[in-house]
């Protein structure tokens, strides 16, 4: 029964060696391996986290991009609508000047020919005026001579004179 | 396939030879001093020398097994080529004496008024009977397990160095290898066992479970020493145990030792020596487990070796070393799942000594 009678001996040299390897172990092994150990997972959760994050921030970028996108053709359309209807306004208000325009030309034009009629007929009638005057006179003239022609040519003239 | 089997079958049948050459260095002729205090010794060791030279005709299975799985004041690493280790006693007379195992190498196996005698385990005694003397040799267990020390701190502090050197970088080579077995013990063994505060018991219960590995492989090459397969290590590292539970153990676990809950009063008579009772059957069954393990392991292996020489037949050699191959790969796996279970339930015993008892926690 030797085998299950334990030898002092070998349980003084298995304390001394095994206190002394767990010591050494523990102070100069366990504590840098679990320690990088450590580390590393640290660094590991890190890295991860960080890709969680940069995906969740290109994701909010992209849809800034979007919104970005989205806003600018917004505007951009806005633009050309109202470089449109700027346009459309000026031609819209030339073409009403232009009317307004030949309307007053037409309308200084007509002025001018009731001016010139009116200058013209009032010349006319002084005309007339005068050249009855001098055919008078000249009636007057002979017919002071001759008495019966005379009465004659009045009368023609008389006549005549009803044109007006 | 093949040539691996082959490999295999070459190394098992050198082993076995080297392993069954029983040292017959006792082959003196036996002389009567009837004048000498210690001839009742000398005959009981003469007795002894004479089975051994018997068991040279006649094979003694039962010895030769006993032989291998003992300690040794030398290490046969095979017959004949033998390491003497050195001899420290220590007695109140003489003091501290040191001196080689191979100087017991004579007739009587005497040296300096001491006597070895060969039994089932070696023993040094004084030859005057009167005087006690405290065996502190350099046994062969003692021997194997410094060597596994060197192992363990030759390999852990490289190791340690690769993490301090590589830092940021991912593991390689053997680093790597044994990082799975450091984060198993960690991840698997030691943190579900004893909850958030396991860093402080993570050193201890690493080294433990390497210095069993390392010790049990170590015993399972040929012309090693059984290491974890002797009582006194095995006790050694329970009582480690059971002192690193009680010194670390809270308020809660001391109470329910007295007081267990929910027990009624009558019941207590029993429940509490029960409850004694298992505090020291938890240390008791760690090492006698790990003890009976890595001894049954050897018995058989050696036992199987043995059938060789009692049947003295080529034919049944291979069959039988066949046999024992395949044992042999049991008993690696045998080697990690004991240092496994000790270092298991090393840590069920410290996480149970610690936990609070809240029973919110039961969840679990």
């Amino acid at each position: 029964m030797s085998l299950l009678t334990p030898n002092p001996g070998l349980i003084f040299w298995m304390l001394v060696v095994f206190l002394l390897v767990v010591f050494i172990l523990a102070k100069f092994a366990w504590k840098p391996i679990i320690k990088g150990l450590k580390d590393r997972e640290n660094e590991i959760q890190g890295a991860l986290d960080l890709a969680e994050r940069t995906r969740a921030e290109m994701v909010k970028l992209k849809s800034d991009n979007e919104k970005l996108i989205a806003e600018a053709n917004a505007v951009r359309d806005q633009i050309l609508r109202d470089a449109k209807d700027a346009a459309d306004r000026t031609i819209l208000e030339s073409k009403d000047k232009a009317a307004v325009e030949a309307q007053k030309m037409i309308d200084s034009a007509r002025e001018a020919i009731r001016n010139e009629q009116q200058l013209a007929v009032t010349k006319i009638r002084k005309e007339v005026a005068t050249l009855s005057l001098e055919i008078a006179e000249k009636v007057l003239h002979r017919e002071l001579k001759d008495k019966a022609a005379q009465e004659q040519l009045i009368a023609e003239l008389a006549s005549s004179a009803r044109l007006n | 396939m093949y040539t691996h089997l082959r490999l295999f079958f070459t190394t098992a049948l050198v082993a076995a030879t080297c392993l069954f050459n029983v040292p017959t260095r006792a082959a003196e002729p036996v002389q009567h001093e009837a004048e000498k205090a210690v001839e009742g010794i000398n005959q009981a060791e003469h007795k002894i020398e004479h089975n051994l030279e018997e068991s040279e005709e006649k094979f003694n299975i039962g010895q030769m097994i006993m032989h291998h799985i003992a300690d040794s004041h030398e290490w046969e690493i095979t017959h004949g080529v033998v390491l003497p280790l050195p001899v420290i006693l220590y007695s109140a007379d003489r003091g501290i004496e040191v001196f080689s195992s191979s100087n017991f190498h004579n007739d009587h196996h005497e040296y300096n008024g001491y006597h070895l005698v060969h039994g089932d385990a070696e023993t040094i005694v004084p030859v005057d009977e009167s005087r006690t003397v405290y065996d502190f040799s350099i046994t062969k267990n003692v021997a194997s397990m410094l060597l596994s020390a060197v192992i363990l701190i030759l390999i852990f502090t490289s190791i340690a160095s690769f993490y301090k050197n590589n830092k940021g970088k991912a593991p390689r080579g053997f680093q790597s290898a044994m990082e799975v077995i450091i984060l198993f013990i960690r991840d698997d063994v030691v943190k579900p066992n004893i909850g958030p505060k396991y860093e402080k018991y993570l050193p201890y219960l690493l080294t433990l479970f390497f210095f069993i590995l390392v010790n049990n492989i170590l015993g399972l090459l040929p012309g090693s020493a059984n290491v974890t397969g002797n009582i006194a290590i095995t006790m050694t590292l329970a009582v480690l145990t059971f002192i690193v539970v009680h010194l670390n153990a809270n308020g809660n676990y001391y109470k329910h030792l007295v007081k267990p809950d929910g027990v009624p009063v009558p019941l207590l008579l029993i429940m509490i020596p029960v409850e004694i009772v298992g505090v020291f059957m938890k240390p008791f069954s760690l090492m006698v487990r790990l003890f009976a393990n890595m001894t049954a392991g050897h018995i058989i292996l050696l036992s199987l070796f043995g059938l060789i020489f009692i049947f003295q037949s080529i034919v049944i050699a291979p069959v039988i070393s066949l046999f024992a191959l395949f044992l042999n790969f049991i008993e690696i796996m045998v080697a990690f799942i004991q240092a496994f279970i000790f270092t298991l339930l090393s840590s069920m015993y410290i996480g149970s000594a610690i936990e609070e008892h809240s029973h919110a926690d039961h969840g679990h």
